[in-house]
C-alpha cells in the first residue's frame, strides 16, 4: 500500500532521512518508533507532499506521489504532530470544511460529522469555537478530522500524545477497527507500549535510518525475551535471555558473587533500541 | 476547480464573524487621511480644476483597497504557515494550487472591496462630487485583485514576520504616498514622475481618478493592473507547487 524506496531528505547540512526503504501492506498497522529528531515527522511530511524528498521515491496505492499528488491525497487521512485546527471555527465547522475539501456530498458530511463527534466525545461541544477547547479535546478533534473523508491510508504523527489513558485506549480500539475494515495505518510514536500492543509491525528509526523492522515479537526475540536488570553500584546493567530459568540462574549467580539486587522482566522494544544504539529512546 | 469555493467560503465566514472589527480597522487610517488632507490642508485648494478632496478620494480608495487586500491574503497566509499551521489543511487536501490560490485571492479581494466601499461612502459624506460608474467599479476590483495576488505571492515567499513587515514599510508604504495618491505626478520633475509610473498603485490611482471625475481613462494603465495581478497569481501558484511552505 505504501512503498518507499531509498528516501533521502537534507535540510541544508542536516540529513533528516538517509536512505529509508520500506513496504507497508494493505490493512496493516505499522508503527514507526524512534527518538526525537529521528526523522519520523519528516517521513510523514514527505508522504503527504508537504515537503519534497531530496532523493528517492514513494508510491501510495500504486501511484507515484510526485506524479499524482491529488489522487494520492484523496486516499490519505493525516493526524499531524501539532494541533493545526482552525481556531476561528467551531468543531462542527472544522469537520464540515474539511469534508468539503475532500469532495464529500452534503448528506454524507452531515452523517459522518455527527458520528465522529460522538465517537470522540465532542458532540455536546460541537458548536463551540475550537479556541476554547482543552488540549485533549483538540487532539480528539484532530483525529476526528483525519477520519472525516474515510481515508484508505491513515498517517498519524504521535496521535496519542496528551490523551488521557481512557481516550488513548479508545483510540487504539478504533485504529484496530479501522484495520479490520482494510485501512492501512502508519503511526509514529514514542510510547513503547503503544508500538507493542497496537502495531502489527514496527520499524525502529534512528538518525534517518531504519535500524530494525519486524513484528514486536520478532524484534524482542532478537535481543532475548527475558531481561535481567542488575542494580550494580555503577548503574543498572541489562542482560537478555531466551527463557526465565537461564535469566534467573544468571541473576542468582551475580547476586551471590557481588551482592547486587536484580530483577527479571519481559524484554520490550525499548531494550531492542538500547541494544541497537546504546541509547534510550527517551532520555 | 473543486475546493475553490470551500477555500473562499471559509475566509468569508471568518470575514462575516469579524465584520465590524474589519470595517472599523479599515476606516481609521483613511479617515485620518481624509480629514487631514482633504478637509484640513486641502480646503479651498484646487488641483487640475477639481477640489483637493475630490482629487484624493480616488487615491485613498486605491491605497485602502491595496492595503486591505494585500494583508488579508499576505499576512494571514504568513500566520497560517508559521504559527497556526492551518495552511497544511489546504496543502494536504486533494485540491489544486489554482483552487487554493483563487479562493484566497477572491476572499482577499472582498476585504479590499469592503475597505474601498467605506472610503467611497466617507467621501460622499464629506461632499466629494465624484461619479461611481462602471469603469470605476471595474478599476476598484482590479486593484483589489492585483494586491490580493501580490499578497499571495509575498505571503508564500517571505517567511519571517520581520520580512513581512519590512515589505510593508519598504514597498507598500512608499507606494501609498507616491503612487499618484496625494499629488498629481505632473507636479514632479520629469525623471521622478517617470519612476513613479513603475509603481503599480500609480496606474490604479490615475485611472480610478479619471473614471470618477469623468475624464478620459488611460487605457494602458487599466491593462497593466490585471496583467500584473495575473503574474503574481501565477508566481503564488508556483510557490504552492514547489512545496516546503510550512
Ligand atoms: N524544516 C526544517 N528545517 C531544518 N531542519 C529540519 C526541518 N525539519 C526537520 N529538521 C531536522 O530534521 C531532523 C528530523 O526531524 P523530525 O522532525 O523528522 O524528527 P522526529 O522524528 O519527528 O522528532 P520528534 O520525535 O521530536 O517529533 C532533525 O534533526 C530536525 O532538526
Ligand atoms: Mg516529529
Amino acid at each position: 500500500m505504501i512503498l518507499v524506496e531509498d528516501l533521502r531528505k537534507n535540510y541544508g547540512r542536516v540529513k533528516a532521512l538517509r536512505g529509508l526503504s520500506l513496504e507497508i501492506q494493505r490493512g496493516e498497522i505499522f508503527g514507526l518508533l524512534g527518538p526525537n529528531g529521528a526523522g519520523k515527522t519528516t517521513f510523514i511530511r514527505i508522504l503527504t507532499s508537504l515537503t519534497r524528498p531530496t532523493d528517492g521515491r514513494v508510491w501510495i496505492n500504486g501511484l507515484d506521489i510526485n506524479k499524482y499528488p491529488e489522487k494520492v491525497k484523496r486516499k490519505i487521512g493525516l493526524v499531524p504532530q501539532y494541533l493545526n485546527l482552525d481556531q476561528e471555527l467551531t468543531a462542527e465547522e472544522n469537520l464540515e470544511f474539511y469534508g468539503r475539501l475532500y469532495g464529500m456530498a452534503t448528506g454524507e458530511r452531515k452523517r459522518r460529522l455527527e458520528e465522529l463527534l460522538k465517537f470522540v466525545g465532542l458532540a455536546e461541544r460541537a458548536s463551540d469555537l475550537v479556541e476554547g477547547y482543552s488540549m485533549g479535546m483538540k487532539r480528539r478533534l484532530l483525529i476526528a478530522r483525519a477520519l472525516m473523508p474515510s481515508p484508505k491510508v491513515l498517517l498519524m504523527d504521535e496521535p496519542t500524545v496528551g490523551l488521557d489513558p481512557q481516550t488513548r485506549r479508545k483510540l487504539w480500539e478504533l485504529i484496530t477497527a479501522l484495520k479490520n475494515q482494510g485501512v492501512t495505518v502508519l503511526l509514529t510514536t514514542h510510547y513503547i507500549e503503544e508500538a507493542e500492543r497496537l502495531c502489527d509491525r514496527v520499524g525502529i528509526i534512528d538518525e534517518g535510518r531504519l535500524i530494525a523492522l519486524g513484528s514486536p515479537q520478532e524484534l524482542k526475540n532478537k535481543v532475548g525475551l527475558i531481561a535481567v536488570e542488575i542494580m550494580a553500584p555503577d548503574g543498572v546493567k541489562r542482560r537478555f535471555f531466551r527463557n526465565r530459568e537461564k535469566a534467573l540462574e544468571y541473576g542468582s549467580r551475580y547476586y551471590k558473587e557481588n551482592k547486587c539486587d536484580f530483577l527479571l522482566r519481559e524484554a520490550n522494544l525499548e531494550d531492542v533500541f538500547i541494544e541497537l544504539t546504546g541509547r534510550k529512546i527517551r532520555e | 476547480m473543486r475546493g475553490f469555493y470551500t477555500v473562499f467560503s471559509r475566509d468569508m465566514l471568518s470575514l462575516r464573524r469579524r465584520f465590524t472589527k474589519h470595517a472599523l480597522a479599515g476606516m481609521v487610517n483613511p479617515l485620518l487621511l481624509l480629514i487631514a488632507f482633504g478637509l484640513g490642508l486641502g480646503r479651498g485648494v484646487k488641483v487640475g480644476g477639481v477640489s483637493y478632496l475630490e482629487f484624493i478620494v480616488p487615491g485613498i480608495i486605491a491605497l485602502s483597497g491595496m492595503t486591505a487586500s494585500f494583508s488579508a491574503v499576505g499576512i494571514s497566509l504568513n500566520i497560517s504557515r508559521r504559527y497556526t499551521k492551518t495552511l497544511e489543511i489546504l496543502l494536504t487536501a486533494p485540491i489544486s494550487p489554482l483552487a487554493v490560490s483563487l479562493g484566497k485571492v477572491l476572499a482577499g479581494m472582498m476585504r479590499g472591496v469592503l475597505s474601498s466601499g467605506i472610503i467611497l461612502i466617507l467621501g460622499f459624506i464629506f461632499g466629494a462630487k465624484l461619479s461611481l460608474n462602471m469603469a470605476a467599479i471595474v478599476i476598484i476590483l482590479l486593484n483589489c485583485f492585483l494586491f490580493a495576488s501580490l499578497g499571495l505571492y509575498i505571503g508564500l515567499t517571505l517567511w519571517s514576520h520581520e520580512d513581512m513587515s519590512n515589505f510593508t514599510t519598504m514597498v507598500l508604504l512608499p507606494m501609498a504616498f507616491f503612487g499618484g495618491t496625494f499629488f498629481p505626478l505632473e507636479s514632479l520633475p520629469l525623471g521622478f514622475s517617470a519612476i513613479l509610473y513603475l509603481l503599480p498603485l500609480t496606474h490604479v490611482s490615475i485611472s480610478l481618478r479619471a473614471a470618477m471625475l469623468g475624464l478620459d481613462i488611460p487605457v494602458a494603465s487599466i491593462l497593466i493592473i490585471p496583467v500584473l495581478g495575473i503574474i503574481f497569481l501565477y508566481l503564488g501558484m508556483r510557490a504552492f507547487r514547489k512545496g516546503d511552505l510550512t
